[in-house]
């Protein structure tokens, strides 16, 4: 049986929602009207669960699920927000602000920055975490764009775009943990990648503003996404 | 035997400073030191950054002139990209750079310097802040805030936000005018214009009763520095540098900033923090030269715009040369205010001021770039090299109360023998001698302190380091 077609039913936020069987919780949650924060997921690619903020509690399992790759089931009883989940939540942001060096007040996403945002909606006024202050660097190789690495959260969301939706896999991920970092071709300055398209999509998707447009620095809105959406419904994607 | 004097923290100024006086057996003071006592670093932590960035990161220096340093940077880029900004661009800039000479000046005269005007230096400390103005002179109190509130206002209708603004961009501004603002920020002019012109009227009439203050306040000859136009009237955000001396007459003349290094140099003393640029030529400290609102008055061969003239003419008339005494800095502020005023309605009335066209674009073209403003306190200059990148691997400030400094040395020990004397210290003659760094309106850093909230602490240390006097305010 196609499983397009498979209905389940399960409860979210105790209201009673049913779901293709092809669906996240996610998905599920956000078509019943129940908001979950996310980071890495990206409508328009695929998903990696790298963020961990869409954790939810799911009745009958100890462990905190990511809604963005878990399928819905039949009968699941799923809470999006809790004391619990709140609490996770907000140690991922401080973990997050901990690890490399944001600095709002210079930043050119600051007031269209997604980590931003998350860290004024989950209150965020301090953070408990020791700050690591590591000396990371700054490519502006690139003609039109530079990665400031200080500022990267390593959602991939740029590794997605560039593989799944421009087709050339500029970008990707090297290290492991503390040291991962996000590469162009094989871990050059940018500007010398032949792989690269400067397409300006990783641009765009980048939830902060590790990645940006050089000539936007000092305008309101350095982003757009929308091109993304239209894309995939072009290419008659279902994402 | 010889003592030491400190005064520690210099209230009632933009930053954390510290004085010492040393005084001879006869208690006369010898030596006077202003160390500035905080590092702040910002040459050093923009190394890596891109240059694009160093607008937004520069204005951080300081939440009072953060527009100066806004300016000076954002230049310094436009040289780096080697790119012409629009003339609409560039006329918007200016208006944002008056509203802050507007706005500092106001801050300065009214809420720092006043107490000690009206209420007398000799007047207890807990009476004499802004909050004392207010109970004593409240219409005065009134025009110091109402004057700030215009300068911020317009700042906060061009830059978005009051303190740290953004909107200029290496290349030009982000954004146009739009013709609401314009409207706005033309409806707070006659009561600007009103509220300046009747604080001069004031000051000349008291000018009087501060003859002592006029007489000792850093009160010598001095080379004078600022930004001139072609013609040699007053500019404040672009044109080319003079440098008079103490009878008026011309030293070097549409000397261009970017070559600063070949006639300014920066000399380092160990007792303090801030450096003592001086004019090459005459050496140092031979070459100490003054900037900031008397500097600009003394320099310049006329202001402008009609009522600041009519004000500078008879500010000129005060000496025969250049005015030298560093009270009348209080003087010369009131005065740009007035111009800084006008000029804003002058640019204002254009019509070609909403043009659309605000924003020219480059890609880097040089390695190095010099950006140049007058800052409220003087001129202020941003040095910048880069790598191939853009990244900055370099950069040297030279910030307006650097300029100053050896003149504000040189006004301490001034001040200092006229009035302190003795075993004792008292709180009137501490007053003055913090009193005349206030005329220089120093800014040591980015942060304000709440007028009167700050304790002050004075020792009196003999040579063998024990304490003979100690004066407190908490």
């Amino acid at each position: 049986m196609n499983p397009a077609a498979e209905v389940k039913t399960l409860v979210i936020d105790e209201m009673d929602v049913s779901a293709r069987a092809d669906q996240t919780i996610l998905e599920a949650a956000r078509d019943a009207g129940a908001w979950i924060p996310t980071l890495c997921h990206l409508d328009g690619v695929g998903d990696i669960g790298a963020c961990r903020m869409c954790l939810v509690e799911v009745k009958g399992s100890n462990r905190l699920l990511p809604a963005c790759v878990t399928r819905v089931e039949e009968g699941m009883a799923v809470t999006t927000h809790s004391e619990r989940l709140v609490k996770y939540r907000r140690m991922i942001l401080e973990l997050l602000f901990a690890e490399r060096n944001h600095v709002c007040a210079v930043c050119v996403a600051n007031g269209a920055c997604e980590l931003q945002t998350l860290a004024q909606l989950h209150g965020l006024d301090h953070v408990q975490f020791p700050y690591r202050f590591p000396a990371l660097p700054v490519d502006g190789s690139h003609e039109r764009f530079s990665m400031d690495h200080n500022r990267c959260v390593l959602c991939t969301r740029c590794v997605r775009v560039c593989g799944e939706v421009e087709g050339a896999h500029t970008w990707d991920l090297m290290g492991r943990g503390v040291h991962s970092r996000v590469i162009t071709d094989l871990s050059q300055p940018w500007g010398t990648s032949e792989t690269c398209t400067s397409c300006g999509k990783c641009v765009q998707v980048c939830p902060t503003g590790a990645l940006f447009e050089k000539n936007k620095v000092g305008t309101k809105l350095p982003k757009s996404r929308d091109f993304l959406m239209h894309l995939s419904v072009m290419r008659g994607g279902d994402r | 035997m010889g003592k030491k004097i400190v005064i520690d923290p210099v209230t009632r100024i933009e930053g954390h400073a510290r004085i010492t006086l040393q005084t001879d057996d006869q208690g006369v003071v010898q030596q006077a030191y202003f160390h500035v006592t905080q590092l702040r670093g910002f040459e050093t932590f923009c190394a890596g950054r891109p240059f694009y960035e160093m607008p937004n990161l520069m204005a951080r220096i300081c939440g009072i002139c953060p527009v100066s340093h806004l300016l000076a940077s954002a230049k310094a880029c436009d040289a780096l990209l080697a790119i012409r900004v629009p003339p609409v661009a560039v006329q918007l800039r200016r208006i944002l750079n008056l509203a802050q000479v507007v706005q500092s000046h106001a801050l300065s005269f009214f809420y720092l310097a006043s107490p000690d005007l009206l209420l007398g230096m000799d007047a207890d400390p807990a009476e004499r802040n802004i909050l004392g103005v207010a109970g004593a002179h409240p219409e005065l109190a009134r025009s110091g805030i109402r004057l700030r509130q215009f300068g911020q206002q317009i700042i906060e209708l061009l830059g978005g936000k009051r303190i740290h603004p953004g909107w200029v961009v290496p290349g030009g501004v982000s954004e146009p005018l739009s013709g609401e603002k314009r409207e706005r920020m033309l409806a707070m002019i006659p009561e600007a214009l009103g509220t300046a012109q009747s604080t001069l009227v004031w000051f000349k009439q008291n000018l009087e009763k501060y003859r002592e203050e006029i007489r000792t306040f850093a009160n010598f000859p001095s080379l004078f520095l600022g930004l001139v136009t072609a013609e040699g009237q007053a500019e404040y955000y672009d044109g080319q540098l003079r440098i008079t001396d103490a009878q008026g007459a011309i030293v070097a003349d549409q000397l261009d900033p970017a070559r600063y290094a070949e006639f300014i140099e920066e000399a380092v003393e160990p007792f303090t923090f801030l450096k003592f640029p001086y004019y090459k030529p005459l050496g140092y400290p031979g070459g100490m030269y003054r900037v900031g609102p008397l500097a600009r008055l003394n320099i310049a061969e006329r202001c402008g715009t009609p009522l600041a003239e009519q004000e500078w003419v008879e500010f000129r008339e005060i000496e025969r040369g250049a005015v030298l005494s560093s009270f009348h800095y209080h003087y010369a502020r009131l005065i740009e205010i007035l111009h800084a005023i006008e000029s804003i309605l002058r640019i204002l009335e254009d019509p070609e001021i909403l043009s659309p066209h605000v924003r020219a674009n480059a890609a880097l073209n040089n390695a190095e770039g010099v950006g140049v403003a007058e800052a409220p306190r003087g001129t202020l200059l941003h040095h910048y090299k880069v790598n191939e990148q853009g990244l900055i691997t370099w950069a040297n400030l030279v910030i307006a109360t650097g300029h100053n400094n050896l003149a504000m040395n040189r006004g301490i020990l001034q001040v200092a023998r006229q009035y302190v004397r003795g075993e004792k210290l008292t709180e009137g003659m501490l007053n003055r001698v913090e009193a005349v760094i206030r005329t220089f309106d120093p800014c040591l850093s980015c942060s304000t302190h709440a007028a009167g909230a700050m304790p002050l602490v004075v020792r009196l240390v003999g040579p063998d380091g024990a304490l003979r006097d100690e004066v407190r305010r908490d």
